[in-house]
């Protein structure tokens, strides 16, 4: 059985639809990617699916409905997102903002141990972790909020352009990161621009065009497609 | 001298907390032997405001809701006691029992004022609650008729002092051979009362719950993102803030023994803001140094005639106006040189400080984007 999967979604800001009725699925444990240019619906199907935008249609995770559930559930049923943006809790500190993501959780030990392996996971944020999050560099930041959304011990974690204003050196950085959190068995839906690494991490991809999957598949073999490569790796 | 190394030792911590405890318990009779009676009914006042500006705070500094209206739940407060200890109906409830009762109440008004406000932000949660302030006060105003309820722009007087088991707190009493006036007795309940404020204040800034209200305050879907019920915690923030400004009004008609409408207008409101923000908003010491000089200073500007007479020989200026004059100009001055508040805290400050940390970071930022 998936672990996440969604039929017909429909998602409009006022009268402008931004999707238009996708499906897709992810299994537990996949790296599941969504691509496409600006403007696909990728980042509004990704908030759709953290319930930040209302949406119609059917979105069942491990086999029941959330479209009806509050945003703030949502991580108590197991589903972490990392959102546009960041969203880091600049006056906090790092370790408070880490602190946060654990809200919803209420064991003290086990808290202690994941904050232990979140810098493990960022040696850097152990370095700065009675800094202000907001004086933090963007690549920092980045690790901060997915660090973050890890506290939560998510089992579907939500990525939404991860790579977005970061040098090159710091994107690398972040998708490593990003295998090393797949390999310890976090499922993961990704949405990111950057169509080459994105389909260099993932095991499957979806692309998005005007509001729609137009392809899908291995990511391995998406890499491979001529159309692919012309749209969106310019090749 | 290094101040934080003062500041690590305990033994020097201690002396200054029993130092400040007995600068506190003297405080009336030192202030009403230097400046007079008139002075310890000021610094009940101080009191009563330090609670009305915490309980703002909440809301303001620690929630980032601005609210225009705080001044209502103060009314409330005030209103449930006179109506239920005077002779206006002719109940006599005891204080202990009306005084919870009057919190209870003004967190009640708090949430129906939150419950509509929760998806406004910043101007336009403003308006709204100032709207709110305004119509408490103008209902006060008009609920004399048909049936009299609030007795209207005359208010209610005659309000039964507080006091327990027959004893009033307005009564002078007897101590070392001493009369000292009820205002010495309530100046102690006053200070009972802001300590216990004080220390809930302290344990909400530090909580599960307090962290959540800077979360909002900061980015509030990523908060939600976090699994914070943003609703029931932004009601929260206006139930609790709320019920301090009720607890403060109780004791105020108790004090007073008189409460209209007209001691609760937008002018209210808005010096109660003016001690959270101009103290440092979210910082508990600036925020009762705040509601300390903005108590304080007003009063203490109407010793300008005296002086004018003695330097000029004749009183030049109206001292009413210059006084009202002289208070503006001292809040823009602060205003401007320190942007964050009198005593912000040390997050605040960097804020708003062009620190080269931050503006480094800025250009990092910059960096990294163009990329």
């Amino acid at each position: 059985m998936s672990l996440l999967e969604v039929h017909d979604l429909n998602v409009s800001y006022g009268g402008i639809k931004a999707v238009r009725g996708i499906s897709l699925e992810i299994a537990a444990g996949e790296l599941v990617c969504l691509i496409g240019a600006n403007g696909a619906g990728k980042s509004t199907t990704l908030k759709a699916l953290a319930r930040l935008l209302p949406a119609s249609g059917k979105i069942l995770y491990q086999g029941r409905s959330i479209v009806q559930m509050p945003v703030y559930d949502l991580v108590r049923q197991g589903i972490a997102l990392v959102p546009e943006g960041r969203g880091i809790f600049g006056r906090l500190k790092v370790e408070e903002n880490l602190l946060m993501g654990a809200y919803s959780r209420s064991d003290i030990h086990g808290i202690r141990r994941d904050l232990d392996h979140s810098y493990h996971l960022f040696p850097r944020l152990f370095e700065r972790k009675t800094q202000q999050a907001g004086t933090l560099s963007g690549g920092e930041q980045q690790m901060l909020a997915i660090a973050r959304a890890l506290m939560s011990r998510p089992r579907l974690l939500l990525l939404d352009e991860p790579s977005m204003g970061l040098a090159p050196l710091m994107v690398n950085k972040i998708f490593d990161t990003i295998r090393a959190i797949s390999a310890d068995g976090v499922t993961i839906l990704l949405v990111e621009q950057n169509a080459r690494l994105a389909l260099d991490v993932s095991h499957r991809a979806y692309v998005m065009e005007g509001g729609t999957i137009c392809l899908s598949g291995e990511a391995s073999t998406l890499l491979d497609d001529p159309q692919v490569r012309h749209a969106y790796l310019g090749e | 001298m290094n101040w934080s190394k003062l500041k690590s030792d305990r033994r020097i911590a201690y002396v200054a907390f029993i130092a400040l405890g007995l600068v506190l318990a003297v405080a009336p009779f030192l202030v009403g032997a230097g400046l007079g009676n008139g002075w310890v009914r000021i610094l009940d006042f101080v009191l009563l405001y330090i609670m009305l500006a915490l309980g703002l705070n909440i809301v303001v500094g620690y929630a980032g809701l601005l609210d225009l209206g705080y001044v209502a739940f103060y009314a409330v407060g005030a209103y449930l006691y006179a109506l239920l200890a005077s002779p206006h109906f002719g109940l006599h409830l005891p204080a202990w029992f009306i005084l919870p009762l009057g919190a209870l109440a003004a967190g009640m008004f708090g949430m129906m004022l939150g419950t509509p406000t929760l998806r406004l932000r910043g101007d336009y949660l403003a308006i709204v609650t100032l709207g709110f302030g305004e119509i408490i006060r103008i209902f006060l105003n008009n609920l004399n008729s048909p049936v009299n309820i609030t007795n209207g722009p005359q208010g209610i007087s005659m309000i039964d002092p507080i006091g327990a088991g027959g004893a009033s707190l307005s009564q002078s009493f007897e101590l070392f051979g001493m009369q000292v006036p009820g205002i010495y007795a309530y100046y102690y309940l006053f200070l009972a009362m802001a300590l216990l404020v004080v220390f809930i204040s302290l344990r909400l800034q530090d909580s599960r719950i307090g962290r959540a209200w800077v979360a909002i305050r900061e980015d509030e879907v990523a908060a939600e993102a976090m699994g914070i019920n943003t609703r029931n915690i932004k009601l929260l923030a206006f139930a609790m803030g709320a019920s301090f400004g009720g607890i403060s009004g109780g004791l105020f008609a108790g004090f007073q023994g008189f409460v209209s409408p007209e001691s609760f207008n937008l002018m209210e409101s808005i010096m109660i803001l003016c001690m959270v923000v101009l103290g440092g908003m979210g910082h508990i010491p600036g925020v009762i140094l705040g509601a300390i000089l903005l108590t304080v200073l007003p009063e203490a500007l109407r010793y300008i005639g005296p002086l004018e007479e003695f330097f000029f020989g004749r009183v030049v200026v109206d001292p009413a106006d210059l006084r009202m004059l002289i208070f503006g100009l001292a809040l823009i001055v602060v205003m401007i040189f320190r942007p964050a508040g009198l005593w912000p805290s040390k997050v605040r400050r960097r804020e708003f400080s062009s620190e080269a940390e931050v503006l480094a970071h800025e250009q990092e930022a910059l960096y990294d984007a163009s990329k």
